[in-house]
């Protein structure tokens, strides 16, 4: 009989996040009181951040299969088939609670746990994305989250030597407490070498590998599923403390070893640590699992089964050995300067059995431990809708030229040139196309391949209307990856949003999961991976509903690629899609308005498709020689964009645009209708490109030709270039060079 | 030409250094892991860019003790061209085969983007591809590549022409003194420099800039 010398009282019961009904699932579950080792293993598996307790049911209405998925959701990562037998593996984690905590390890260790879920599948990480939310800038401690979140992205990934090549950077009061770190990792591998973690086959040794185990993170996984309140900072001991030099070695490692032939089943130590990867690898065999803590390596002494089991400590992986091959793994290892030790094995009573100095500290029914967690229908209320707002509704700038220098140097649309030039943006040498463009382009293997990757999502749009905010986050980043000529494959979420018991909340995550799955599935792009963060709220008041969308996309020829930016002047400047001028919820009337108001745009899946595929067909045909899309900020800051990033013997290339007189001119300007491009074309090409859309049925509009060194919109005065670009670049070196105030 | 790359633990640009050998020289490099105690007959060692031992203590200074060092120091003594970038420039100013120290970068930050260099000397066995003067681009990736030296190690480093690249003056990414990128010892053997040629070697990866100090190399071999 299990010995149990700690009173599990209500309190008790409570600082565990568990409800007293989940207590009470506990109890009937295993038929008598858990020890206190158990009550933390229940905690870890139960949170919201692993069970997934009050997302599952809507989870699962997202499409996830497709001819090049290999593996859906569920593993560690997606697997998705790019042909010749290569294949990517990616996923998208937060680190939100963490990042706000202490910004540098937060989001240093969440980039190491998302290049961990990669390698452990058997692919090396071959580019990095982030997606960013900070609070307003104003806010005394914006900038000092920016500082840390960012420098800590990039000394965990340029240690690691992984290419962080794109993502998002926004800002808005509504993260003021809590900021949001959604890391995004791909890696590549073959398709015959991916590895999984489900056991498989009694009495195998179970391995532990990687750096020691600490008390760092203890209840990190339960910290992330609880509101914040005003004494946050004191959960501090709860973030983990990353090292990206070891897990450079546990890659190298791992790799190694994984060519040896020795790895049965192997899984990372992420949220939950031990527990989670012990109980994940048994369950999925239908196995069970004995532990003998005694032979797990620690940092410190005097450790606790439950602090052993519940550690978050860093750069760590469990697996499955074949019993042969025990000494060539326990070899690489000891190259790499890494621990490698037995701590178990696999048995067939399908229970979770944890010893320490030899007593039973723990034994529980492994499989209920994750399928019998507890799963919530929660209440939901769906979000108002508005009435859309006509331009005329909203009031036109005193000086266009101006309106447009105001928006391009926004906190959430100035050049994000600061963050990414303190990231390694070309290690590995395979970076076709940067930070910067509509999405990054990495070349692949040696056959001319290339992989194309986006990060969006548009929270005040899913705020407004989550099914239409959700449908667009998904288009926007199917557009972008079309937009550089590759084909979207698949897509991995992170869905960010507040309390879920909360029936209005929940009503913005069912909206959201609508739309992503409609959008998913009209545009061929199924969800293969994902996150959820649940909670980021502090008292009471709950972020944005964010559901950012991770997308891949393939390029048969790398060279077919395009960018964004003017190349030659006299091009003619062709609008692509319809264009209405829809201001409801756009950056100019939030910003320059100061209204937030209207529906936002709708989304028209078969338009996006349709465009999209036009667009792409043309890039790949040799016939465009720049493509945008338009989104924040509207067609023109589109162009404007195409403008400052063009160099033509170190000098910009400039426009001159004639506007839709048929709608008034703000809204031509700024509105933010989707499914549009903006793309050019050498000036005799122009006509037949536009008969062809004609053709298709899709509308174009010629709006302008390329040249000088300014913007000159007709009936405007011209707006200089280098003006827009200083405007553009200065705001964020600015800001973040201003004094800290916290 | 036959070269070796060092890997020590925490390299993480050595991929990268693999291939640009290759590519450019069409022999295959061989690498050598940090433990070895000798190193075979070569025409070129290369200590390649990354984090060894995670700049831990200083950058570069726990990889100057790694064994294999003794032998690199060996072979530089007896004129075998060593190229050390980046982190490996890092560690052969540790070491002492190269004058001066590498601080953390000026703004205290890492910084990743392309910048210019004037080629100091084309009398070299790296840099005679280049004209003399040649502005190039190049790709730099560090945190701690403030290059520093005393007076008269500068004046001794200007006096031999034994400064292989400078930053162009508005390029200097991390307030190296003189606008030092890349420095040489007194034999002219070994070249040390922060920026990463081996990242612009191909009309793919935007530029060949880079390929004149491989080239270079190959030529005085051949």
């Amino acid at each position: 009989m299990i010995k149990n010398d700690v009173d599990i009282t209500p309190e008790l019961i409570a600082e565990h996040g568990l409800k007293p009904d989940e207590y009470q699932r506990i109890l009937d579950l295993i038929g008598r009181e858990p020890t206190l080792t158990e009550l933390g293993i229940f905690s870890a598996m139960w949170n919201e951040h692993c069970s997934y307790k009050s997302s599952k049911k809507w989870l699962r209405t997202l499409p996830t299969e497709g001819p090049r998925v290999i593996e859906g959701p569920g593993e560690n990562a997606g697997v998705v088939d790019i042909d010749d037998g290569d294949v990517v593996v990616f996923k998208m984690e937060s680190h939100n609670h963490p990042s706000f905590i202490s910004p540098y390890e937060g989001a240093a260790t969440g980039v190491g746990g998302i290049l961990r879920d990669v390698f452990t599948m058997g692919a090396r990480p071959v580019a990095a994305m982030n997606a960013l939310r900070f609070g307003a800038p104003e806010n005394e401690r914006t900038r000092h989250i920016v500082s840390g979140v960012v420098e800590g992205v990039g000394g965990y990934g340029n240690c690691f030597g992984v290419p962080t090549i794109g993502g998002e950077v926004n800002f808005d009061a509504r993260y003021n407490d809590n900021c949001l770190v959604n890391a995004f990792a791909a890696g590549l591998a073959k398709a015959d070498g991916i590895f999984l973690s489900e056991a498989k086959g009694v009495g195998l040794p179970i391995v532990y590998l990687g750096s020691k185990t600490g008390r760092d993170g203890i209840h990190g996984a339960t910290m992330a599923s609880a509101e914040f309140d005003d004494d946050s900072d004191e959960k501090r001991p709860t973030v983990q403390i990353g090292d990206p030099f070891s897990e450079k070695l546990l890659l190298e490692a791992t790799l190694e070893l994984m060519k040896t032939g020795a790895v049965i089943a192997i899984q990372d130590m992420g949220a939950a640590g031990l527990t989670c990867s012990a109980v994940e690898m048994g369950a999925k065999g239908n196995l069970g699992v004995r532990l003998d803590l005694d032979q797990v390596p620690c940092r410190e002494e005097g450790m606790t089964a439950y602090e052993m089991m519940l550690s978050e400590s860093q750069e760590r992986m469990l697996m499955v050995l074949d019993p042969n091959k025990e000494d060539e793994a326990a070899a690489v290892f000891k190259k790499w300067d890494l621990d490698f030790a037995i701590v178990g094995e696999t048995t067939d009573d399908q229970r979770f059995k944890v010893y320490r100095h030899k007593e039973l500290m723990a034994d529980l029914p492994i499989n209920e431990l994750g399928d019998e967690a507890p799963e919530y229908d929660r209440p939901w209320v769906p979000s108002p809708k508005l009435d859309p707002i006509a331009a005329s509704d909203v009031p036109a700038p005193a000086d266009l030229g101006q309106a447009l220098i105001q928006l391009v140097s926004l906190p959430d649309m100035c050049s994000r040139r600061w963050v990414w030039e303190q990231y390694d943006n070309l290690i590995q040498g395979n970076t076709m196309s940067g930070p910067g463009g509509d999405a990054a382009v990495i070349r692949v293997g040696d056959k001319g391949k290339g992989l194309a990757f986006s990060l969006d999502v548009t929270p005040r749009y899913c705020e407004a209307d989550p099914i239409e905010g959700g449908k667009q986050a998904v288009a926007e980043c199917w557009r972008n990856i079309t937009a550089v000529g590759a084909e979207p494959l698949a897509a991995t979420d992170n869905l960010n949003f507040g309390n879920p018991e909360k029936p209005e909340i929940m009503g913005q995550f069912v909206g959201c999961i609508q739309g992503i799955g409609e959008a998913c599935l009209a545009l061929d792009m199924p969800i293969v991976s994902g996150n959820v963060s649940l909670y980021n709220e502090t008292n009471g008041q709950a972020i944005l509903p964010t559901p950012a969308i991770g997308g891949v996309g393939l390029l048969p020829d790398v060279t077919k690629r395009i960018g964004k930016s003017f190349v030659a002047e006299g091009e003619t400047i062709i609008l692509i899609g319809n264009h209405t001028g829809h201001l409801g919820q756009s950056i100019y009337q939030r910003d320059i308005v100061g209204k937030t108001a209207g529906a936002p745009p709708k989304v028209d899946l078969a338009a996006e498709m349709k465009h999209g595929t036009f667009v792409r067909n043309a890039i790949r045909a040799g016939r465009l020689t720049a493509v945008h899309d338009i989104s924040d900020g509207g067609l023109l800051v589109a162009v404007a964009e195409m403008g400052m990033g063009s160099n033509k013997g170190g000098s910009k290339i400039g426009a001159t645009l004639t506007p839709n007189g048929g709608i008034p001119l703000h809204a031509w300007a700024f509105g933010e209708d989707q499914a549009c491009y903006v793309v050019t074309v050498p000036a005799g090409e122009a006509e037949s490109l536009v008969k062809e859309a004609k053709t298709a049925g899709i509308p174009t509009q010629v709006i302008g030709t390329t040249g000088g060194s300014e913007l000159t919109v007709e009936g405007v005065s011209p707006i200089s270039l280098a003006d827009l670009d200083a405007a553009h670049e200065g705001w964020l070196p600015n800001y973040m060079s201003a004094p800290d105030t916290h | 030409m036959k070269s070796a790359v060092i890997v020590f633990p925490g390299s993480n640009r050595e991929r990268d250094m693999l291939y640009a050998l290759e590519h450019i020289s069409g022999h295959k490099p061989i690498t050598v892991w940090h433990q070895e105690t000798s190193l075979p007959d070569v025409d070129l060692i290369v200590l390649p860019g990354g984090f060894s031992y995670g700049d831990y203590l200083r950058t570069g200074a726990i990889a100057g003790l790694s064994p294999i060092m003794k032998a690199v120091k060996e072979k530089a003594d007896k004129g075998v061209r060593v190229l050390g970038v980046c982190n490996g420039f890092q560690i052969l100013t540790e070491t002492g085969i190269l004058p001066g120290a590498l601080l953390r970068n000026a703004h205290l930050k890492f910084v990743c983007k392309e910048v210019k260099l004037e080629v100091a000397t084309n009398k070299s066995v790296f840099t005679s591809a280049y004209s003399a003067g040649e502005i190039i681009r190049c790709p730099v990736a560090h945190h701690d590549g403030n290059y520093f030296a005393d007076e008269d190690t500068l004046n001794r480093l200007d006096g031999d022409d034994r400064v292989a690249f400078r930053y162009t003056s508005e390029t200097n990414p991390n307030g190296s003194i003189r606008n030092i990128a890349g420095v040489m010892n007194e034999q002219k053997n070994v070249l040390g420099m922060m920026p990463h040629p081996e990242n612009l070697i191909e009309p793919a990866q935007g530029g060949t800039d880079g390929r004149g100090i491989f080239e270079s190399a190959l030529e005085w071999v051949a």
